[in-house]
């Protein structure tokens, strides 16, 4: 049996660990590579050190600025869609009437691309705006608040369907028990039910981070940056910087890095810290 | 053993999907790779294309890149084994840029079509030729003469001139102008000028086309070079003399538009296309590049007949003999690394569409466009309202044409900094003196 399984190990691994390679690994050494040249497709580069990342901070405060907006941006969103979508999972694991129309609903923006629902609210937020004499792009706060309305819009859903799961696995003996022995709702939610729930927090947490940080589409239909940059994101900077100008590909390569390093340290850290306080169900 | 062989099967299938997935897109059998630049002739270029290949058996593959994406696409695509190997480049800073991959074609039998050699990019050191301009366009404030002659046909207006020929400077355009939208009830327009649209990669009219006059007049003043667009190319810095008329204008259009200024900067060109092609404005500063947008939107009011041009005028002395911007930004170049075969079977194409007969009639009739080339008789040029209005402009011996020397701004983050700015100045949120300050700190700080 081992044996068998040692052989038929490469036919099996090898289409997945190709299809790795060819679209993960190898462009990442590649991209890593990159940001310390200077290039102009990426067939042809030339090797200059640590000048991209330098370039990358000091050329102009775009990269500083979009990191900045990026940060509120994520502060804001991770909380309101993680509270929301708590309470919401909460309302519907109450057995009230029509508990899994509600749930569909919620859930159905997720299922909407992020180009297509940028879009969207672009015209619906104009619509209101447009009454007043103003567009989304009047005012760098208009496109900040719209980012997060239309982020927590998509994300909630999908944070609800999570954090129902976890609430529905706590087992209804402890509820029980804590109910007899007289304790209240809110101590109930505070002692038993966020304690139980914390690896969906995790999860959430992690999920919401990463995407807040990565956010692209949906920065790029809404506001595109506009105005004069001040609501542009990482992401959307980057793809600016390497594909909006001669003679930068190396350095949007190098703030691409950076970027990389800047995702994964958070997240990692976040994952660390909710782990801790998980409790075993 | 059943179950061996499903696993066998399902193994086949995945590298067999694996291979076909690295295989397709590359079918490797087009000799000529055209990257198309213009959005607006994407279906003509595949109809020549495929008429090529029926008259002379070489597949041609056209490709074209969306709005405002050329240069992401031509980066992409110029890295990829099967590299585009006819390619545009916009003027002298696009070659700059792509200089590395054009390849000589001095000798040429499409070089040497163009009637006027000086306008074809040379190298750096001033030999060979390594793009060749392929359409001549024409900007300008394009009216609607039906609106015009309703103006003029009123009792209690302001102005004194009796046709839309007799404004020759920005005091009467602007004496009309305001009249007009005082009078707009009557007129039946919402505004005399279509949105001045200020959305991100929608700002060029403002940010290139109109920059392009302020900055020409300043660069004629130059001691040094004769030629304006020479002295932009040389330019470490500019003193933007000419500002205040560059204001004058832009003040003018926004002042009299259709939009309230709170919502310019959710606008598209295409919405101000729309807004002139329905009838409810009666200007719009535009090329002639435009008349497909007026012309296809639909319940189109505006009568061809009635379609003029008038130049951007700006209030400087002696803009009475201004005429058009007319110019060029479309340059052919053809890859160097391209195989030997495909850069001679890419030159044939190119020169079977501009001399051939089937050739010159998609290029006229379809393309709608004014060449610079020799194979083109006078009768041989586009039907189209717009265009026809640009080529009485060019034989008109009275106007000074205005050339295109906003090919010799420093870059494209030049262009998008000064659109930005000049949204923030419509928004309220700065003065006018901050867009002029970025016009001078963006030209010095991009021009390295």
């Amino acid at each position: 049996m081992r044996k068998a399984s040692k052989r038929w190990f490469i036919v099996f691994v090898m289409p997945t660990l190709a299809a790795f390679s060819i679209a993960f690994l190898i462009p990442f050494f590649m991209g890593l590579y990159l940001s310390f040249c200077e290039f102009r497709t990426v067939s042809d580069a030339r090797f200059v050190g640590i000048q991209n990342y330098i370039r990358a901070f000091s050329d102009n405060g775009d990269f500083i600025n979009a990191l900045w907006f990026t940060v509120k941006f994520t502060f804001v969103a991770v909380i309101l869609i993680n509270v929301i979508a708590f309470l919401l999972a909460l309302m519907l694991t109450k057995r009230i009437r029509g508990t899994n129309l509600f749930r569909t609903v919620f859930f159905m923006p997720n299922l909407i691309g992020g180009i297509v629902l940028g879009y969207i609210w672009q015209l619906i937020i104009n619509g209101i705006l447009f009454n007043y004499g103003y567009s989304i792009i009047s005012n760098s706060s208009f496109g900040y608040w719209g980012l997060v309305a239309l982020s927590s819009w998509q994300m909630i859903g999908y944070m609800m369907i999570i954090y129902i799961a976890g609430i529905q696995n706590i087992s209804n003996a402890i509820l029980e028990a804590a109910r007899v022995d007289g304790a209240s709702p809110f101590r109930i939610l505070r002692s038993i039910i966020i304690p139980s729930v914390m690896p969906s927090i995790t999860i959430c947490l992690f999920l919401t981070i990463t995407n807040s940080f990565k956010l692209f589409d949906q920065n790029l239909a809404l506001t595109a940056g506009a105005p004069s940059k001040q609501t542009q994101m990482l992401a959307l900077d980057i793809y600016n910087t390497f594909y909006g100008r001669v003679g930068y590909e190396g350095v949007g390569q190098a703030k691409a890095v950076v970027f990389f390093v800047l995702v994964a340290v958070v997240a990692l850290m976040q994952l660390y810290l909710t782990r801790s306080r998980e409790v075993e169900n | 053993m059943s179950k061996k062989i499903i696993s066998l099967i399902l193994s086949v299938i995945i590298v067999f999907s694996l291979m076909m997935l690295a295989g397709c897109g590359d079918n490797g059998s087009n000799e000529v790779y055209f990257l198309n630049f213009k959005p607006e002739s994407a279906d003509v270029y595949r109809e020549i294309a495929k008429k090529y290949e029926q008259e002379t058996g070489v597949s041609v593959k056209v490709v074209t890149a969306a709005a405002n994406t050329y240069e992401q696409t031509l980066k992409s695509e110029i890295a990829k084994s099967s590299a585009p190997t006819i390619f545009q480049v916009n003027g002298p800073i696009g070659y700059q840029s792509w200089k590395d991959y054009c390849l000589n074609i001095e000798n040429s039998d499409f070089a040497k079509l163009l009637s006027d050699q000086s306008l074809a990019i040379k190298g750096s050191d001033g030999n060979g030729i390594y793009a060749v301009p392929y359409v001549v366009e024409g900007y300008g404030i394009i009216y609607n003469n039906a609106i015009m002659k309703k103006y003029f046909a009123l009792k209690n207006r302001a102005t004194t001139i009796k046709s839309a020929d007799e404004i020759i400077n920005f005091e009467t355009l602007k004496s009309v102008v305001e009249d007009m939208t005082a009078h707009k009830n009557e007129l039946g327009i919402r505004g005399v000028f279509a949105s001045t649209s200020l959305s991100a990669g929608e700002d060029w009219r403002w940010q290139t086309h109109l920059l392009n006059v302020p900055l020409y007049y300043e660069f004629m003043g130059s001691e040094d070079y004769k030629d304006p667009t020479i002295a932009g190319l040389n330019a470490k810095e500019i003193a933007f003399r000419y500002s205040k008329n560059y204001r004058n204008l832009f003040d003018l259009y926004i002042n009299n538009s259709i939009s309230e200024k709170g919502i310019l900067g959710s606008k598209s060109t295409s919405d101000s296309m729309a807004e002139f092609a329905l009838g409810s404005v009666a200007m719009v500063q535009n090329g002639n590049w435009a008349w497909s947008q007026i012309k296809d939107v639909k319940g189109n009011t505006v009568n061809e007949n009635d379609i003029k041009f008038l130049p951007l005028y700006t209030g400087i002395d002696g803009e009475e003999k201004q005429g058009l911007c007319i110019g060029t930004e479309n340059y052919f170049a053809i890859n160097k690394n391209a195989t030997e075969d495909q850069q001679k079977k890419s030159l044939d194409f190119l020169n079977w569409l501009f001399t051939s007969k089937t050739g010159k009639d998609y290029v006229t009739n379809k393309l709608d466009f004014i060449t610079p080339f020799n194979s083109f008789s006078d009768d041989e040029l586009p039907k189209d309202p717009l265009a026809r209005e640009v080529v009485r402009y060019m034989n008109d011996e009275t106007k000074q044409t205005v050339p295109w020397i906003f090919t010799s701004f420093p870059s494209d983050v030049f262009k998008t900094e000064v659109g930005g700015s000049l949204l923030q100045y419509v928004q309220g949120n700065n003065k006018y003196e901050d867009v002029e300050q970025k016009v001078k700190s963006m030209w010095k700080s991009e021009r390295k």
